[in-house]
Parts: C-alpha cells; structure tokens; sequence
C-alpha cells in the first residue's frame, strides 16, 4: 500500500510527542535533516533502512562492549503456506544485519522451520513479527512487504526453509 | 483443510482488525506524512517533575544496529519495561553506557533527553498497534 508522493517529516515541534515548549527540542536534529538523504520509502520512517545500509548510505556500529564477532544469517524461510493471502517470506539476512541472534531465539520464535504458530491476530497485537514491525520497522500495514511470495510459486508443503540454513561469516 | 480465517470468534475479530487496518492505510495516505516510533519514557518523569524523556529510534538506528542496545546492552523490547532511572544512568547502564560524554554527550544536558509533553504515556508513539488501539483519534489535526 503506501502510495509515494513525496515523504514529509514533520517538525518536532509538531510531531505531537515533542513539547514546543521545552528549551531542548530546538537543538535536536530535525528527521528531514537526517532521512531526507537516504533511500526513500513509502511507509513508517519513509526509509529503506536494509537499502540504505547495503548502499553505505548509514554505517551504524555493530558492538559497544560485545567482543564477539557478530553473527549472521541468509537463508528465507517461507512462512503460511495454507492462507488465503500470499505466503509470507522471512528473510534472515536482512534481520540479522541489525539483530542477533538471541533477539528472536527462542523467546520469540524456535529455531526450527514450521516450529511456531504464528498468527495475524498475534502480530496485529505487537506480538512475534509484530514486536518491531509497526513499532520500530516498517509497519504492518505494508503486507505486501512480508506477504510477498504468490502461492502458485510453491506447492503447499509445511513451513521451509527456501535455501540452505548456512550460517555466513561476518561480512566486515 | 486449512480453518477459514473469518470464520470463529478469533476469526471474526481478525477480520475486523483488518478491515481497521485497511483503512488506517487509507487514511494515511494524503498527505503522506512519516511515523517516527519514538519511544516515550514516562515511569517516574512527570511524578518528579520532569518532562518526560523521548528515545528517537530513527536518529540511533543511524549509528547503532538493534544489537548494540538490545543484545550487548541488554535493553529489552518494551517501552518503560527496562526501569531506568538517573542513578542507572550515571552509573553507566542504560543511555548512560554511550550518554557519558564519551560515546555521546553526558548526562548534564537534561533537556535533550527530557523534552516531551507533560502527561505523554509511556509507549511507542504513532505505531500501527497504537493506531489500533486507539483509532477515534484522528491522525493529524
Ligand atoms: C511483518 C510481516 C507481516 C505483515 C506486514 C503482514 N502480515 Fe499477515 N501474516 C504474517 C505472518 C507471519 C502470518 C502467519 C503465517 C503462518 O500461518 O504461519 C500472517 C498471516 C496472515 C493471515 C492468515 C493466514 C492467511 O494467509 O490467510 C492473514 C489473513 C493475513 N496475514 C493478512 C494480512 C494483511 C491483510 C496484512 C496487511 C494489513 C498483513 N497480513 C500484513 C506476517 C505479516
Ligand atoms: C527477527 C527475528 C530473527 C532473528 C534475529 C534470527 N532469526 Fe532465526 N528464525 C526466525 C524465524 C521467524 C524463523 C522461522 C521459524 C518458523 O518457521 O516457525 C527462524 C528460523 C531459524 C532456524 C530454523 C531454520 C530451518 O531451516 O529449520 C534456525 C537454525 C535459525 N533461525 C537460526 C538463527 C540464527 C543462527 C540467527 C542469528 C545469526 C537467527 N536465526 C536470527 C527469526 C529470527
Ligand atoms: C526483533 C525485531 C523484528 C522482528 C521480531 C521481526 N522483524 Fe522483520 N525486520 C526487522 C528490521 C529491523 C528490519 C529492517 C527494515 C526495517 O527496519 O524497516 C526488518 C525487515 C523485514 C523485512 C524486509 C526486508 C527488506 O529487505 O527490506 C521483511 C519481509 C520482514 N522484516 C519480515 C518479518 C516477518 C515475517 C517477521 C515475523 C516472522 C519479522 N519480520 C519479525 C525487525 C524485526
Ligand atoms: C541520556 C538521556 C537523559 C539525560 C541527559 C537526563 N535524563 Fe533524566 N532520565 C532519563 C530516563 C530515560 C529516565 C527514566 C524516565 C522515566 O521513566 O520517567 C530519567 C528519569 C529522570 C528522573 C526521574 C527518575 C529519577 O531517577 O529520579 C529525574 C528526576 C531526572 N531524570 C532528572 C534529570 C536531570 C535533572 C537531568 C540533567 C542533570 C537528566 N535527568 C538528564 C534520561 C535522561
Ligand atoms: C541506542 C539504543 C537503541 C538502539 C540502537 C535500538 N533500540 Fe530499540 N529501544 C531502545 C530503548 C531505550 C527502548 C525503550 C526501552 C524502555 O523504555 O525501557 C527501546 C525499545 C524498543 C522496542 C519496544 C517497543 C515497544 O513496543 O514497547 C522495540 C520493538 C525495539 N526497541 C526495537 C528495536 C529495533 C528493531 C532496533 C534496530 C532497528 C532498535 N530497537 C534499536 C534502545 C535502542
Ligand atoms: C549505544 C549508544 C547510545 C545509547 C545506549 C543511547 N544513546 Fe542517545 N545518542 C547516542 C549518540 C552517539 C548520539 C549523538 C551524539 C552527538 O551527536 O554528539 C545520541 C543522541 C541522543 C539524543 C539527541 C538526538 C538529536 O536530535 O540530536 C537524544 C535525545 C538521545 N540520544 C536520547 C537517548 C536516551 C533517552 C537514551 C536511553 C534511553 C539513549 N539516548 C541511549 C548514543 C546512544
């Protein structure tokens, strides 16, 4: 959904959470500022954020105190393949370029292909997908965005994963 | 067979969240105009007469992936559920881990951390679930 006409960000002042009045909101940097340069969306922030980290555009750091090496994933994994709606695809790549790991699994989701009951009625209540996305990440109303694999593509077997589950090595 | 998804009472409460859902986005669409998620922190604030703080997701995703807070620093996914407070801070945890004029300016500049409106709940703001729960409240004015 989201049609594109030109994103606005509004002014803190009016963003209805900021207090106009308060001495420190005229020194924050205002979002237009900061987002109006990276790769433009049509929903939530107005910015592909996965984009705009591929292209260089954002360098935001990995680890503070962590001394680990972060880790990574980029196997799909092909979610509802019994709806009506089309299949949803996961992509851990994009995930796990901003989470770990321990993030998700397992207080979220079991590491396992098919191991979750996942539902909308559960993620329209900022449950499973929907602890960040409509909070953080790209919002909900965008179900083209995760329900994004035609279900002709695939012949209705359980939950897959869509390529093998290797893990990558940190791409530094 | 695969249950119908609008039929049964959870069913038929998904349909209608859906159909809500649907036309929020619609009701979004003109003027296009971008959710910024910011969280709002409001446990003890407005009680000790401070303004309450805003935590602006989008200015740190800049600089810092999601793990940095919210695996290294052990923050947890849930407004207001991490109880911070100024000693935590000063003490280095919390925003106090970069907001030590180290990593980030330090902690004497209240203002920039305190500048949301008095009586704003503890939440993520203008989030798609916020519009679901409270959806007579128009978008904007
Ligand atoms: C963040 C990802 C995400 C977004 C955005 C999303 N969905 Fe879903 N949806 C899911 C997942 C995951 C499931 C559960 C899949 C399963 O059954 O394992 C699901 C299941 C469903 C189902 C029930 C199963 C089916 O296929 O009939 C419906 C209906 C549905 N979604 C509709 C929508 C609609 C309408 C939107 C947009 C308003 C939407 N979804 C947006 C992830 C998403
Ligand atoms: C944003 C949340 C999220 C993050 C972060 C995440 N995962 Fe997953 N993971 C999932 C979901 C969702 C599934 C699918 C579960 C299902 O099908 O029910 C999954 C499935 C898996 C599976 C099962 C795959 C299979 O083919 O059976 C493994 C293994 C796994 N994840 C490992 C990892 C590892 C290792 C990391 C970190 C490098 C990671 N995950 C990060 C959400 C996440
Ligand atoms: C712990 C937080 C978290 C959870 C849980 C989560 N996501 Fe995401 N997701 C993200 C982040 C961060 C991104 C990066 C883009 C953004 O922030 O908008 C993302 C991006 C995506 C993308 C787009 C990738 C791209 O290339 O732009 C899809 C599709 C997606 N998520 C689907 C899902 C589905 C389906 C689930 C539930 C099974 C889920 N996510 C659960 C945080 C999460
Ligand atoms: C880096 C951000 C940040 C800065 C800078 C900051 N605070 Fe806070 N402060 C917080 C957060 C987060 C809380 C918890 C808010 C809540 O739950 O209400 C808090 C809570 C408080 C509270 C109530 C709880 C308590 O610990 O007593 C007071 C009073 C307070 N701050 C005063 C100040 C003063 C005075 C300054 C400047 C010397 C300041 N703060 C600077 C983030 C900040
Ligand atoms: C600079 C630190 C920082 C970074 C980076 C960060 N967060 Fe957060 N996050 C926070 C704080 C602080 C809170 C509020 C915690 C509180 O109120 O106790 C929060 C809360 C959340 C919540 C809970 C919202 C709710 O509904 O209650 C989610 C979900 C979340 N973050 C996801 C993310 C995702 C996804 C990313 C990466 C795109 C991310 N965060 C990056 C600090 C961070
Ligand atoms: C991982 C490190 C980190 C953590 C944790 C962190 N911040 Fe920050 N924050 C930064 C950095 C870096 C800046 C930019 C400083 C600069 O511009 O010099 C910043 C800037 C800010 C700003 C100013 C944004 C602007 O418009 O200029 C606010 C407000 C803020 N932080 C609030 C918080 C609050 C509240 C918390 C805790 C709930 C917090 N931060 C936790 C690193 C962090």
């Amino acid at each position: 959904m989201g049609n594109c006409v030109g994103a606005t960000w509004l002014p803190l002042e009016d963003d209805g959470v900021h207090d106009p009045l308060a001495p420190g909101v005229r020194l924050l940097q205002q979002p237009a500022e900061a987002l109006g340069r990276l790769t433009p969306d049509s929903a939530g922030n107005y910015v592909r954020w996965v984009e705009a980290l591929d292209k260089g555009e954002i360098k935001p750091r990995e680890a503070l105190r962590s001394k680990a090496a972060p880790r990574f994933r980029d196997d799909d994994i092909l979610l509802n393949l019994k709806g009506g709606m089309p299949i949803v695809r996961f992509p851990h790549r994009a995930h796990t370029l901003w989470l770990d790991c321990s993030n998700c699994h397992d207080h979220l989701f079991k590491a396992v292909a098919g191991a979750n009951k996942l539902s909308m009625f559960a993620i329209l209540q900022g449950e499973q997908c929907g602890v960040c996305h409509g909070a953080v990440s790209f919002p909900l109303t965008e179900c083209t965005r995760c329900h994004s694999v035609a279900r002709s593509a695939v012949n209705g077997k359980p939950a897959q994963a869509a390529q093998g589950g290797a893990l990558v090595p940190a791409a530094k | 067979m695969a249950p119908r998804p609008t039929t049964g009472p959870i069913g038929r409460a998904l349909a209608a969240l859906l159909t809500l859902l649907f036309v929020l986005a619609f009701l979004d669409i003109e003027p296009a105009r971008a959710e910024y998620g910011d969280v709002v922190i409001n446990n003890y604030s407005d009680a000790a007469g401070m303004r309450p703080v805003v935590f602006p997701h989008w200015f740190h995703r800049i600089r810092f992936r999601c793990k940095v807070c919210h695996a290294d620093l052990g923050f947890q996914f849930k407004a207001g559920g991490n109880q911070i407070n100024m000693a935590k801070i000063i003490d280095g945890q919390f925003c106090g881990a970069c907001h030590n004029g180290d990593i980030a300016w330090s902690v004497e500049n209240c203002n920039l951390c305190h500048s949301a409106k008095p009586g704003t709940v503890t939440q993520v703001h203008e989030s798609t679930i916020q519009k679901l729960a409270a959806p007579a409240e128009p978008a904007r004015k």
